[in-house]
């Protein structure tokens, strides 16, 4: 907060600096956004505040961010640059003037913050893959077919080189064992290669029937305008065209069952409806399914699934915990192998069905980055009463808009991806040092 | 009767030059490939020496040697471990569960018969 208080009070200094960095005179820069020099004078002096559309028009006279000279960007850089110095505390950096050192050298400030970005950037990205690689079945077996292979090639081909002496038929034996094996490296090679050269599991060969809907849905931003009321196509006719997208029978049929549900939240919720009842409820997801008269699950699917760009995540469990969708929003990464984190809205709601569950939640890492989670569990009873409920969990994520400062719960993507060590929920250990 | 080697491996080409290796070297050699049905397999055939992948249908090498350890009258039979992984950590799971010898893939001819040699005693 002080950083911040501090960042902030000192606009007009930042004003002042960047005016005469460029060789402007008071005068002419009052004049080009309607003010009086007197009065950008007493601004430039920080004797008078200055925010909203003067802010803005001096930014852009200026030609630069408006958060340049709010300081947003000064108390961010400092914040970035706090947990640069406490990721290394053996430098001994000087913490106490960072101020300072964001003030009088803004461009190596800058640099420092940048990089440490880009090594947290970098860990996770090696987190990320490690953990790929640690618990990806498909890489597992190919990589143990290539060795194996490998193996009987090597040691065939050893055997053939001995010469002198080798049985006609053992010799004709082992020639034929090498042809095999190096066609089944081959195969074994070009799957590995297409494997890690689409990044894991994007090759559509290799993707688990779930993971090949995902990609599916991906591909359309989660937004089906032919399904919407109106539209002009069906689900099988959407599946029946998809053929290279829904290779396996499994992914189609889940095709299926994902795009009848989607045809029905659309038919209950057309898009007009959605949006203006969105606007009226003031994005408060419980009150607009009480007035839509619908279940708060589909509310929520409408929510993240209604187009436009990715400002909007969801996430949806079954009974077991095990993630069937997952839209990801960017800066809350959802494990694709591997289990989420036990402290998300989601998993709560699994535990107290019918009961919607929201909080605000802290994703690590810098900048701050909060989010708002809001989830509810529901149950069907597809046996009837002798039978047992089928329960299925929803979270909507949107990126919060209020003060960054506001208290928050402090969630991870998933254990083996988070580096909150002290984390109460932590079920194994991370592969990721502790966040600064 | 000469010394046996039996071969738990479900490579059938793997197991064809092993096989041929150590046969030239005097061993008897038998061969399976399921790990479900490899315990049985070994207190049928009695080996010396037993050559053991980690990665079998049905069960892994893991489990065959930790119940292989577990019954009296083949605590001690030399196992030599084979995996296509080559990790420390898997190198130590076959050490402690009582591997005599561990070996990477894909390894050389040279490299096997020393090694079923070492742990038979025989070099």
């Amino acid at each position: 907060m002080e950083t911040r208080h501090a960042a902030g009070s000192l606009t007009g200094t930042r004003i002042r600096e960047r005016r005469l960095g460029q060789g402007r005179r008071q005068a002419d820069l009052a004049r080009e956004v309607g003010i009086s020099p007197a009065y950008l004078n007493l601004i430039e002096h920080n004797r008078r505040p200055i925010a909203g559309k003067l802010l803005l028009d001096i930014a852009r006279a200026l030609g630069v961010e408006p958060g340049e000279l709010s300081g947003a960007a000064d108390a961010a850089r400092l914040g970035l640059l706090a947990a640069a110095a406490a990721r290394q505390p053996e430098a001994k950096a000087e913490l106490e003037r960072v101020g300072e050192l964001a003030g009088r050298f803004p461009g190596w400030a800058a640099l420092v913050a940048a990089q440490h970005q880009r090594i947290r950037a970098l860990e996770r990205l090696t987190a990320t893959l490690s953990d790929r690689l640690s618990h990806d079945p498909q890489l597992a077996a190919s990589l143990h077919e290539v060795l194996s292979t490998v193996t009987a090639i090597r040691s065939a081909v050893s055997i053939l080189s001995e010469g002198g002496g080798l049985d006609p038929e053992w010799q004709a034996r082992f020639l034929r064992n090498v042809a095999e094996d190096t066609a089944r490296l081959t195969e074994a090679a070009r799957g590995l290669a297409g494997f890690l050269e689409s990044g894991g599991a994007e090759a559509g060969e290799h993707l688990s029937p779930q993971e090949e809907l995902g990609a599916f849905l991906e591909a359309r931003g989660y937004f089906l305008a032919p399904l919407e009321p109106g539209g002009w196509a069906g689900v099988e006719a959407i599946v029946a065209g998809a053929k290279s997208e829904l290779v396996s029978a499994a992914a189609r049929e889940l095709a299926r069952e994902w795009l009848s549900r989607y045809r029905e939240d659309a038919e209950s919720l057309p898009l007009p409806r959605f949006a203006a009842l969105w606007q009226e409820c003031a994005g408060d997801s419980l009150l607009l399914a009480e007035r839509a008269r619908v279940g708060l699950s589909r509310v929520l699917r409408r929510a993240a699934c209604s187009g436009g760009p990715a400002t909007r995540g969801l996430v949806i469990c079954d009974g077991s915990g095990t993630l069937t969708t997952r839209r990801e929003l960017p800066g809350f990464p959802v494990p694709r192998f591997g289990a989420a984190c036990p402290r998300w809205p989601l998993f709560q709601a699994l535990a107290q069905p019918g009961r919607p569950i929201r909080a605000r939640l802290e994703m690590p890492g810098e900048p701050r980055q909060v989010f708002i989670g809001t989830a509810i569990a529901d149950s069907r009873w597809p046996e009837g009463l002798g039978g047992l409920p089928v329960f299925e969990a929803t979270m909507l994520v949107e990126a919060d808009p209020g003060a960054s400062d506001e208290a928050a719960l402090a969630v991870g993507p998933g254990c083996r991806i988070c580096p909150r060590a002290a984390c109460p929920a932590r079920r194994e250990a991370s592969i990721l040092a502790e966040e600064a | 009767m000469g010394r046996k080697v039996l071969l738990v491996e479900d490579e059938p080409n793997i197991v064809e030059a092993m096989g041929f290796i150590l046969s030239r070297d005097g061993w008897s050699v038998a061969s399976h490939a399921n790990g479900e049905t490899a315990m049985d397999e070994i207190r049928r055939v009695g080996p010396d020496v037993l050559v053991l992948d980690v990665m079998l249908p049905g069960r892994s090498g893991y489990e065959i040697l930790r119940e292989l350890r577990a019954d009296a009258a083949l605590a001690a039979l030399p196992v030599l471990m084979l995996t296509a992984r080559g990790q420390e950590k898997d190198r130590a799971l076959a050490e402690e569960l009582g591997a005599t010898r561990f070996m990477t893939k894909p390894f050389s001819n040279a490299d096997l018969r020393k090694a079923v040699n070492h742990i038979a005693g025989e070099d």
